[in-house]
Parts: structure tokens; sequence; C-alpha cells
């Protein structure tokens, strides 16, 4: 049985990918590196870990609005994630994935999804399916 | 949210690449903030200048949307991460240089003036009383809402560029009047003046709000005058303490409000506490920096006053914008600055210049340049008036 979540589209696009999720905030000028991918703001849980490739899932962004063009430098690189969910979008992420064509979804409930697990994203139609 | 027939085909990309990006991005922000509909902005000030901030996938999207981008409004530019004239001088790398020119070059294509300042009200970018507009640059989006009583939210570097090209903005935020109206009185005590104390005053109550979710918009009493360059000063470092976008003064601003009925008093300690924090004791100085924001004539025009004749000891910088300089170079005030060692930066601001490791410790007349002089910079500070800023630059 598939689980379906209904959220609001910011960015549009339709991708399949594994989640890579966390509780806490994220800011991607200072917490992101921009050449690797890798999460580097110093005792985030998810320091160390790689986001390129991943459906990157985490309650909302943080920081400077300067994280939008860091968002960009991944995607041109193929550094990025292939896709962002929120729990509610503000606007460096949502700027960020709409300049890049990251599909974005926010409004869903992304303590129901667990890192590693597959997930449908159809942003452009609000929706994350989970197998 | 209501999207005319206009938006509609900027949107499908009827308009070019970059109103189709622009309006995107736009209607996204709307929709996020339930905006109701767009409304059009007579003034746009970009942030996001300096290389060292862009970096190249910044600079790269900038030339992506030059490709056909135009704007529609007057739009103007932000500091840069050098004077774009006077680079070598001032020691910047010249593939910094390099770089920080394409970036310049990728906002002229697109009809943008290159004023390269904070302050653009001192140069021909100044709104009336209920525009609408979308800035960018916290000190000058605070100076805007308050001082003059235009609309803008804080914007950031690609959601100002997108007002810009397509000349709207979603209504949302300090758009809308009801978002306006003050949470709080703070009353101060002690009598202010110079650009020093407004700085100082401006961590004072931006920190109050900080650290107080449910106050963003203070109603402030007990200042009877601030010239421009004070009220400048103030929205710089209440901006930056407080993340501050609007301020009421009785009887300096001109918005109106509600009078909110809890009252925070400001007194001479709380004045002297915020004073200690921007001061490192030990802080050896070696670097001072004045026109944060850039300097006006009238500072400048005292600065000349002071140091006529004289010779300074340590780097000493004023930025300002190349238009005030331009004046102040007719009326002679820049050949008497300039005889005592002190150069001038155009263009550019100690916020956003690459000059990290290059100095240990910065002595400002501006609170906002002591944070990110810190911050940033990993400078230690020293925060005093500008005439105590001048007797530094000339002393051992």
């Amino acid at each position: 049985m598939t689980t379906k979540f209904e959220g609001r589209k910011i960015s549009p696009g339709e991708v399949t990918g594994e989640a890579l999720v966390t509780t806490q905030g994220l800011s991607f000028y200072g917490g992101v590196d921009p050449e690797t991918g890798v999460i580097v703001e110093k005792d985030h849980e998810l320091e160390g870990q790689s986001i390129t490739g991943k459906v990157l899932v985490f309650p909302r962004g943080k920081g400077s609005t300067v994280g939008s063009y860091v968002l960009y430098q991944l995607a041109k690189t193929g550094k990025g994630p292939v896709a962002i969910i929120n729990q509610e979008t503000e606007t460096i992420v949502a700027v960020g994935c709409i300049i890049s064509d990251i599909p974005a979804i926010d409004r869903i409930p992304i303590e129901k999804i667990k890192t590693g697990q597959k997930l449908r994203v159809d942003a452009t139609n609000g929706l994350v399916e989970l197998p | 949210m209501k999207l005319t027939k206009l938006h509609q085909e900027m949107l499908q990309g009827k308009h070019g690449y970059a109103a189709q990006k622009s309006m995107e991005i736009l209607n996204a922000l709307g929709e996020i903030y339930e905006a109701e509909r767009m409304v059009p902005v007579t003034s746009v000030q970009i942030a996001g200048v300096s290389y060292a901030n862009l970096g190249e996938p910044g600079l790269d999207w900038l030339a992506q949307m030059a490709e056909d981008g135009q704007v529609r409004v007057l739009t103007t530019l932000n500091p840069a991460g050098m004077d774009l004239e006077n680079w070598r001088v001032l020691g910047i790398d010249p593939e910094f240089a390099k770089n920080q020119e394409r970036v310049i070059d990728a906002f002229a294509k697109m009809g943008i003036i290159t004023t390269c300042t904070c302050t653009p009200y001192l140069v021909g970018n100044l709104p009336h009383f209920g525009e609408h507009i979308a800035w960018a640059e916290s000190s000058a989006v605070c100076f805007a809402n308050s001082v003059i009583g235009a609309k803008t939210n804080r914007e950031g570097g690609p959601s100002a560029l997108a007002a810009a090209i397509t000349g709207f903005t979603p209504e949302y935020g300090y758009h809308l009047e009801k978002n306006r109206q003050a949470h709080i009185i703070i009353t101060v005590k002690p009598s202010i003046s110079g650009t020093a104390q407004f700085g100082t005053l401006g961590k004072v109550i931006g920190d109050i709000l900080d650290a107080n979710a449910e106050w963003t918009i203070p109603y402030i009493t007990g200042i009877s005058v601030a010239n421009t360059d004070e009220l400048k000063s103030f929205c710089a470092s209440i901006a930056t303490y407080g993340g501050t976008a609007l301020f009421h003064m009785d009887g300096v601003t001109p918005n109106r409000t509600k009078i909110p009925k809890e009252n925070i008093i400001v007194s001479e300690n709380d004045l002297a506490q915020a004073e200690k924090e921007l001061n490192e004791e030990d802080a050896k100085i070696d670097f001072v920096s004045i026109g944060c924001p850039h300097a006006s004539l009238r500072e400048i025009r005292h600065i000349a006053e002071l140091v006529a004749g004289k010779h300074v000891k340590k780097e000493t910088w004023i930025t300002t914008a190349r238009p005030t300089k331009q004046v102040a170079d007719r009326m002679g005030y820049t050949k008497i600055i300039e005889a005592t060692g002190i150069k001038f930066a155009c263009d550019t601001c100690c916020v956003v210049a690459p000059i990290r490791g290059r100095f240990t410790g910065l002595c400002t007349d501006s609170a906002k340049g002591c944070y990110y002089g810190r911050g940033r910079n990993k400078f230690q500070t020293k925060h005093c008036s500008l005439e105590e800023c001048i007797e530094e630059a000339f002393a051992e």
C-alpha cells in the first residue's frame, strides 16, 4: 500500500529518489559545502552527510539569502538534491529551488518520512508518495 | 493569488526567459505568504553584488538573467566587493577585480544603474511616502519603510531582481497597512546624538526586539531631534541586531500607527552596557573605517574640517557612494582628506569587501560595522564617535 501526502507546490517537477531526513533547520550558505554537497554546519545532526542526489527533507530553511545561490551552484554542478520537502518553505529555499529547477513541496508531515525511504515527488501537483 | 493577463503571460514565457523566471519567483513567494495579488513597484534596490558573496554560481545566474532581462523600473545596486575604479590602491586581488567587473557588467546589461551604494536614497533612488517598492539591503529597507514611509519587504537578491524585471511584487508583509502597526513602546530616557550613539541605541532596541518574538515593530519615544545621518546609522544598527524592517519614532517618522500598551524603558545604563559589548578592551586598532552606511556629504565635509593638515598613522578608509565623492571632489574635501593619507573607497564597504586577514582591529562609528567586522572578518572592534575615530587614525 502506498502512503500519499498532499502538500503545496513551491517549485514544479517530478522525480523519484531516496530520502535524507533531518528534524533540524538547514542553512545552505555556510551550512552546505557548495562544491561537494556535504553538510558542514557544526553540530548539525546531518553534519558530514552528502545531500547530492537525495530527496532532502527538513522543516525549514534559515540563514542568509545568499543560500539561494548555493542551491543554484549545487544544482548546476550535479551536486544538488533531486527534490526538497519541507514542513514550511521560506524565501531562501523557495527562491533557490525555482532558480535551480529543483522540485520542491511544503506542508508535508515530514516526521512520517524516514531516511533511506524511496519517495516519488510530484511537486507540480503537490504530491509525495511512499511505497 | 490573482494574476492579471500580463502576469500570466510572463509566467508562460511570452515576455522572455528572465521575465518568466522572475514571475515564477514572485508567484511562489506570493503563494507562500498568501498574497492576494501583485502590486506595481516604482523603485528597486538590489543586494548581493559582491563577488565574495555571489561566487561563480550567483554570477552564472545573473548572466543567464541578463541574456534577455531588462528592468522595468528605477533600479540601483548595493555596494560591490571593491572600488570599481580605485581597487588597486586599496589592495584588491586582480583576479577578484576581474570577476567583480563581470558581475557589474551583468547588472548594467539589464538596465540597472550601477550606483553600488547602501544609501540609494542619498543618490537619486528616493521613493516617496506610501509608494510600493522592492528593496534589499537591510539598512536601506529600514530607512525606506520607517524614515520615508515607502513600503517594502526585506527582499533578497533574486527576489529584488525579479521585482525589477517584472515591475511587480506580491502584496504581503509590509505592503499591507495592517502589518505596519507598532507592537511595543520603547521610551528612550537619555538624550542621544551623533551617528555612534544612534547606532548604540539601535543595538539596544534591536536586542530587545530580537529577544521577544511578538514584538517586531517598535514605537520609539523620547528622541526629539535626529538628522538623516543619525537615522541612517540607527536604521543600519536596529536592522542588524533586531532584524527590524520598520520602526515608528514619535515626532520624527511619518507613518501612522496605533499606540501599543506595553512600554519598555531604555536607560543610560542600557546604552552603557551595549557600548561595552561593542568595544573589546584589548582591541589593537590598525584599521579605521567610516561610512557604514555610506558616508554622506555632511559627514565628509565634517571630516575635512577635522583632518586638515594632519597625517594618519593607521590605514583609514571612508566608504561612500561615487556620486557623493564626486561632489566632495568638486568642493575640495577629497583633496584635503586624501592629503592626510586617508583613502576613499567608493562603490564598496567594509561589510562586503574581501578584507579578512588584512587587519586585526577595527575602529568605527558604526554599530553595524562592528557586528560584521567581528563575524565576517574576525576583527576586534572599537566603537566610538566619528571625531574619536579620526583621533584614533592620527594616534600612534
